[in-house]
């Protein structure tokens, strides 16, 4: 059962990871900030699935950090986005 | 070892964006995801404590932070620098490059096993009464070093509030967000905080057997304070208020004392009485927790400022 | 009984990596922001509800069920919310260099 939800875990990581390389090509910017939100699930699940695997303390807890704090990335990213194309000039 | 070479190449192929990348905000963004991705790096390496502490700096408030920079940034005057020329790109291309060979000879030549205090730690774990080494170190045998990071984020509060205009000064900190007094990021701010309270609490109670602790625990309740204020619902607290004051330093002023009862009572400072190790250390860790995050908050927020709608 | 509990975790385990398959496939595949918005706050978020759900019955303690019930549950509210203004953002058409 070990080897399963490790290979189950492995198996989200190559996809979110196969999701993170088209959501780093853009074009835009909400684009971009959906790999935090992208990672965040997939992270997410990869902890619990490693958690019930290997029961080492403090993965779920970690889970649960990242619950609580990925939209919190999420938001404060949309919140501090430049209002039109790309940033004001530099 | 497929799961570690996917992270290593995912980190690389997001760090060069980040580094690349011509716009502020869109490093930024691919910065917080880079925090995460960290985070499992961290996992992988069987260190969960510090995988905690990324996952709630990275993604709760290292983004804020950076955002708050890139804004300040852009209101101020167009930086006037001459482009680097070649010999300047070359130099700092040869210069990155030696360090990290460096760095990587320095790995490699490390001997095998690897010089560690482990055992030492796990020998004396004992004597504090905590099931988390990594608590251990940080509030018993390296205690020392612990006091002074703590210290070393009250002095940072004054240097930041130090660069206030004197007309700002005593004015709530940061900038004024515009209001969201309903939708999704009002229910967001209103939903998230209660229960990231109780998750924070959590997080710093197991924190003396299991991953976890006051840092997270701070982070974590930081980001539930900054919520309200990025959704424009609540404002931060002037700073000239006295309470907001005595909580920044009141972690290490509460270490310090219990360093001093160390003296006192075992001869050491520092050193915790036999039998209530695990009372004085949790008691202390319960204020830390609370300065450090005033003290991130204040951080990240930036020092007051004249114009309060730039 | 174990048994049951094993097959109960790896249909429903299966059944979630179907999902996170299927968001990446929507990332990969569809045309705009706004399409492929859908394909990562809903799939991923369903699938994260199945690997949960196949995880329940083999949490140690009462502690660890409502653990994992209360990420699931925090997922769902902070991504319902959290979509939508990745949809406002994108809209606005602001583009990143």
């Amino acid at each position: 059962m070990t080897e399963i939800l490790l290979g189950a875990a492995l198996l989200v990581l190559a996809t979110v990871m196969t999701g993170l390389a088209r959501v780093l090509r853009g074009p835009g910017i909400a684009d971009r900030v959906m790999a935090a939100q992208l990672l965040g699930t997939g992270g997410i699940a990869v902890l619990l699935l490693l958690d019930a695997a290997t029961g080492t303390p403090g993965l779920a807890d970690a889970a649960l950090t990242l619950a609580l704090l990925a939209a919190f990335a999420t938001v404060a990213l949309v919140r501090g986005a430049p209002d039109d194309g790309g940033d004001p000039p530099a | 070892m497929i799961a570690d070479l996917l992270i290593v190449a995912a980190i690389v192929a997001l760090a060069l964006p980040v580094v690349l990348g011509r716009s502020a905000f869109t490093s930024v963004a691919l910065f917080v995801a880079y925090g995460l991705l960290l985070a499992f790096a961290w996992v992988r390496l069987d260190a969960v404590d510090v995988a905690l502490t990324e996952a709630a700096i990275g993604a709760g408030l290292s983004g804020v932070l950076l955002l708050g920079a890139a804004r300040r940034l852009a209101g101020g005057p167009p930086v006037e620098d001459a482009p680097p020329g070649k010999a300047q790109v070359a130099l700092i291309g040869v210069g990155c490059a030696g360090l990290a060979v460096a760095l990587g000879a320095a790995i490699l030549a490390l001997p095998d096993p690897a010089p560690s205090l482990a055992g030492p730690v796990m020998a004396n774990i004992a004597a504090l009464e905590v099931g988390n080494p990594v608590t251990a170190v940080l509030m018993g045998f390296r205690g020392l070093d612990t006091l002074l990071e703590a210290a070393v984020l009250v002095l940072a509060v004054v240097a930041l509030w130090a660069l206030a205009p004197d007309a700002a000064w005593g004015g709530a900190p940061g900038w004024r967000q515009p209001r969201a007094a309903d939708g999704p990021l009002a229910l967001l701010a209103r939903v998230l905080p209660p229960i990231g309270v109780v998750v924070a609490v959590h997080i710093l109670w197991v924190g003396a057997d299991a991953p976890g602790g006051k840092f997270q625990a701070a982070a974590i309740l930081t980001a539930m304070w900054l919520l309200p204020w990025m959704a424009g619902i609540a404002a931060p607290p002037p700073i000239s208020r006295a309470w907001l004051r005595i909580l920044v330093a009141a972690g290490p002023v509460a270490f310090i004392l219990a360093g001093f009862a160390g003296s006192a009572l075992q001869g050491a400072f520092l050193a915790y009485p036999q039998g209530y190790a695990k009372a004085v250390i949790i008691a202390v860790e319960v204020v830390l927790t609370a300065s450090i995050a005033v003290a991130l908050a204040l951080l990240v927020l930036g020092p007051p400022a004249e114009d309060r709608d730039a | 009984m174990t048994l049951l509990v094993d097959v109960f975790t790896v249909l429903a385990v299966a059944a979630g990596i179907v999902f996170f398959i299927a968001g990446t496939a929507g990332l990969i595949r569809f045309p705009d922001t706004s399409s492929r918005l859908h394909a990562l706050t809903k799939a991923d978020h369903l699938g994260l509800g199945l690997v949960v759900l196949g995880l329940l019955p083999r949490a140690e303690s009462l502690g660890g069920v409502l653990r994992l019930l209360a990420i699931w549950g925090l997922v769902l509210v902070s991504s319902a919310a959290a979509g939508p203004m990745l949809a406002r953002l994108a809209r606005r058409g602001a583009r990143g260099g």
